[in-house]
C-alpha cells in the first residue's frame, strides 16, 4: 500500500515535471496560492488576492490550486505540496512566508514562485512588496486637510514593523500640511487575533473620539470594521485600507488606502500564462501605481476641490522624487520631517 | 440508578469506550461532510492516508503529536495535583525566548554537544519560570490558577511581542523574528539521523525531540506513581487535610507541580524552536497549549494515553490539511469543526456511553460485577 502510493506519488511527480517542461510554451499552467492566517475572506490582504486569482480564473478559465494555511509548519509543507503536485507558478502570501518560501524553491529550481509582502532573493522568484508609507503619507494629508480639530488617529492592528510603516507614513502626511496636527496611534493587540478583533477596534476608536480626534486611519485588517462602523455612529471619518472600502459606510469612509495586492497578484499568474514572467523584485509605490489612494461616486462629495488638488500635487510631488517619505522599516524608526 | 461508581473492566473503560467515542465523532463527521456534498469515506480515506500513507505525513503526524505530548503531560501533572494549569501555551511561549536568549548569546561558542541540552534546559527553566509566578500567588495569596494561567498567556505574548518587534528582530527585517541561529544549534532532523543509517525518508519538520517526549512521558510516569514525590503529589491533590495531617506540605507541591508543568509545556519551544523554526518567530505555539488540555483528557492524564491521544491530534493536523488540500470544499474551518466534534466526543462527553455500558455490562456478567462492587 504504502509502495504503491509512492510509487505512484513518484511517477505523479515525474509527468509533473514532463507537463511542466512543456508548459514553458503551452497556454495551459496550473498556477497555486497559499494564502496565510487571515484566510482568503479577511476582507482586507488576503481577499485583495483571491480577487486577483479569481479574475484570472474568470478571464482564462484556467483553475488554481489553493491553500490556506492554520500554523507556522503548514507554510512550508503548503508551498512543496504545490510545487510537488506539478504547480506553477506559486504565489505566497505575506511576509511570513518568506522563510518557508524560500526553502522550498531552492529545492524546485524549476517551478516559478513569487511573494507579495517580502523579498525572496532566488532566480526562480519574483518579489512584490509595496510602499504602503507613500499611500498612508497621502491618506494622512488627507486627513489633516479634513479634519477640524487638528487631531487625526490610526489604529493598527498587531504591532509589528509591517504597520509601524503603515503609522509612520500616515503621520508624515498628516504632519506634512498641518505642521501642528496631532496623531494618536494605538495598536489592537499583541496576538494574531488583533487582525479580527472590530469589537476592540471600535472602543479604540471611540476613545480616540473622545480625545478629540475626527479622521481615524485603521491599518488593522477585519479589525478595520468595527473602527468605521465606530466612526458612523460617532459621525466621524474613517479611512479603509489596502481594498477600495469606501462603499461600506458612505458618508463617513473619507477615502482607503490602496494596495494593489489584487493586480499584483493577478499579474503572476497571467504572466506565467503568456510566458512572460521575471523573477526579480518589484517595489510598487505610487510611481507604479501599487499603492494609492480611492476616490468613487461614495466618497467624492466630502473630498473638496482643493483637497483633490493638494493631495495631487503632493502625489506628484513623491513620484517625481520631491518628497521622499520616511519608511519605517528601513531603519526601525519613524522620523518625521516638518 | 447510579452508575458512576460500578467499576468496568479496564478493557472497556480505556479502549471500547474511547474507540466508540471516536466512532461517534466520525459518524458526525461524516453528515457534515455527506451535507456539503462529498463523499465521507472518501474523506475519511484522504485523512488516514495523509497522516500515515507514506513517510511525509507520517513525519508531520509525529511532528505534530510531539507537540500535544509536551502540553498534554504538562496539564496532567499538574491535574494530578488537582491543578488546572491553562498556561501551556503562555509557558511554551517563554520556554522559547528561553532558547532564543541563550542561543543569540552562544551560538557561535559552543559545539552542538553543549548547545543541545543547553537549549533543552533553557526551555525548561524558562517555561518552569512563567509557571512559578501563577503558582506562587495560588499557594500563597488563594489567586485561581485558572484565572492566573490564562492572563499570564496574554502577558507572554505581549512579552514576546514587545521583545520581537522592538529588541530581538533582526536588524532590517520586515518580520519579527530573531536571526537565524548557527546550524550547530539545530536538534537533529529524523530524516538526517536515518539518512545516516541508510534509511532514505523525505524531509519533514520531525526531529529529535519526539524521542525527548517519548523521555518525558517515561519520566513523569516514574515521578508520579514510583516516586514519594508523586505520592505527595497525588495525596495533596486528592485531599489537602489528609496531606497536611500526613506531614506533606501542600504549598510546596502547588509550587514544585505547577514549575514541572511549566517545564514540559516549555518543551514546546524545543521541538518548534531548536528543532524547526529555527530561530524564535511569533505564535510558534499555534494553540499547542490549549489543545494539550483537551489532550491531557482525553488521555485520562495517564503518559501512554497521552500518546495516544496525541497521536489522535497528531492525525487530525496532519490528516486534515490533508483533506483541505485534496478536496477544495471542506475549507479549513469545516476541518476544525470535525476536530471540534471529535474533541467533543472524547473530551467533554467523554462519560456520556458509560451508563449505557454498565448496564450492558452487568446484564452479561452480574456476578462478577455485583462482586466487585461488593
Amino acid at each position: 500500500m504504502k509502495l504503491t502510493t509512492r510509487l505512484l506519488r513518484t511517477g505523479l511527480a515525474a509527468t509533473a515535471s514532463l507537463v511542466l517542461a512543456a508548459s514553458a510554451t503551452a497556454a495551459d499552467i496550473e498556477p497555486a496560492v497559499v494564502f496565510d492566517m487571515g484566510g482568503k475572506f479577511d476582507k482586507s490582504f488576503n481577499q485583495g488576492v483571491y480577487d486577483g486569482v479569481e479574475r484570472f480564473k474568470n478571464e482564462t478559465g484556467l483553475k488554481y490550486r489553493e491553500f490556506e494555511v492554520t500554523n507556522e509548519a503548514q507554510r512550508e509543507q503548503a508551498l512543496r505540496r504545490m510545487a510537488q503536485r506539478g504547480a506553477d507558478p506559486v504565489l505566497g502570501i505575506g511576509f511570513a512566508q518568506a522563510p518557508a518560501l524560500e526553502k522550498v524553491a531552492k529545492e524546485f529550481p524549476d517551478v516559478r514562485f513569487a511573494i507579495i509582502d517580502m523579498v525572496v532573493d532566488l532566480p526562480n522568484v519574483r518579489s512584490i512588496v509595496f510602499k504602503e508609507h507613500e499611500g498612508s503619507f497621502l491618506v494622512g494629508a488627507l486627513a489633516a486637510l479634513a479634519s477640524e480639530s487638528g487631531k487625526v488617529g490610526f489604529v493598527g492592528g498587531m504591532d509589528i514593523p509591517l504597520i509601524r510603516r503603515f503609522a509612520c507614513g500616515y503621520e508624515q502626511g498628516a504632519k506634512h500640511v498641518n505642521p501642528d496636527a496631532d496623531v494618536i496611534q494605538n495598536m489592537t493587540g499583541t496576538t494574531p487575533a488583533a487582525w479580527n478583533d472590530p469589537g476592540r477596534g471600535g472602543e479604540l476608536t471611540k476613545s480616540q473620539f473622545e480625545r478629540g480626534v475626527d479622521v481615524v486611519y485603521a491599518a488593522a485588517g477585519g479589525t478595520g470594521v468595527g473602527v468605521y462602523q465606530a466612526a458612523k455612529d460617532a459621525g466621524k471619518l474613517a479611512i479603509g485600507v489596502d481594498s477600495n472600502q469606501n462603499y461600506l459606510h458612505p458618508g463617513t469612509m473619507l477615502t482607503s488606502m490602496l494596495k494593489r495586492v489584487d493586480v499584483a497578484a493577478y499579474n503572476v499568474f497571467m504572466d506565467a500564462k503568456n510566458d512572460e514572467f521575471t523573477a526579480g523584485i518589484q517595489v510598487l509605490g505610487l510611481a507604479e501605481e501599487g499603492v494609492g489612494w480611492a476616490l468613487d461616486e461614495h466618497n467624492e462629495s466630502m473630498i473638496t476641490g482643493e483637497m483633490k488638488a493638494k493631495v495631487d500635487e503632493l502625489s506628484e510631488m513623491i513620484k517625481s522624487g520631491d518628497i521622499t517619505v520616511h519608511d519605517y522599516t528601513s531603519d526601525n524608526t519613524c522620523k518625521v520631517a516638518g | 440508578m447510579s452508575t458512576s461508581n460500578v467499576e468496568l473492566p479496564a478493557w472497556i473503560e480505556v479502549v471500547l469506550i474511547p474507540v466508540l467515542n471516536i466512532c461517534l465523532a466520525l459518524f458526525f463527521a461524516g453528515l457534515i461532510i455527506f451535507a456539503i456534498g462529498e463523499s465521507p469515506l472518501e474523506a475519511v480515506s484522504i485523512m488516514l492516508n495523509g497522516a500515515f500513507g507514506y513517510d511525509e505525513g507520517v513525519g508531520y503526524t509525529l511532528y505534530y503529536t510531539t507537540n500535544f505530548i509536551f502540553t498534554g503531560l504538562a496539564v496532567a501533572i499538574a491535574f494530578h495535583a488537582r491543578l488546572f494549569n491553562i498556561g501551556g501555551e503562555g509557558q511554551a511561549y517563554i520556554g522559547g525566548l528561553g532558547v532564543g536568549l541563550v542561543f543569540l548569546l552562544l551560538d557561535g561558542y559552543l559545539p552542538t554537544i553543549l548547545l543541545l541540552p543547553i537549549g533543552i534546559i533553557a526551555a525548561a527553566l524558562f517555561g518552569a519560570a512563567w509557571a512559578f509566578i501563577p503558582a506562587w500567588l495560588q499557594a500563597y495569596r488563594g489567586s485561581h490558577i485558572v484565572i492566573t494561567t490564562i492572563m499570564f498567556n496574554f502577558i507572554a505574548s505581549a512579552v514576546m511581542v514587545y521583545l520581537l518587534v522592538n529588541v530581538l528582530i533582526r536588524p532590517g527585517s520586515m518580520s519579527p523574528e530573531t536571526r537565524e541561529f548557527s546550524q550547530s544549534t539545530w536538534m537533529p532532523f529524523m530524516h538526517e539521523m536515518l539518512a545516516v543509517v541508510g534509511i532514505d525518508v523525505t524531509r519533514t519538520p520531525l526531529n529529535l525531540s519526539f524521542i525527548l517526549a517519548l523521555v518525558c512521558c517515561l519520566l513523569v510516569w516514574i515521578y508520579i506513581w514510583k516516586t514519594r514525590w508523586g505520592y505527595a503529589l497525588r495525596t495533596a491533590g486528592q485531599s489537602e487535610a489528609a496531606a497536611v495531617y500526613a506531614g506533606i506540605k501542600p504549598k510546596r507541591i502547588i509550587i514544585i507541580t505547577m514549575c514541572i508543568s511549566g517545564a514540559l509545556a516549555g518543551m514546546v519551544a524545543v521541538n518548534e524552536v531548536m528543532g524547526v523554526h529555527h530561530r524564535v518567530i511569533l505564535n510558534f505555539t499555534a494553540g499547542y497549549g490549549f489543545t494539550g488540555i483537551a489532550v491531557a483528557l482525553m488521555g485520562r492524564n495517564h503518559p501512554v494515553g497521552i500518546i495516544l491521544a496525541s497521536l489522535l491530534f497528531g492525525v487530525l493536523y496532519q490528516g486534515g490539511a490533508e483533506l483541505a488540500f485534496e478536496m477544495p470544499k471542506i475549507t479549513r474551518e469545516m476541518v476544525v469543526a470535525i476536530q471540534g466534534l471529535i474533541i467533543l466526543f472524547s473530551g467533554a462527553l467523554a462519560l456520556m456511553l458509560r451508563p449505557a455500558m454498565v448496564k450492558i455490562w452487568l446484564a452479561i456478567k452480574p456476578a462478577q460485577a455485583v462482586a466487585q462492587h461488593g
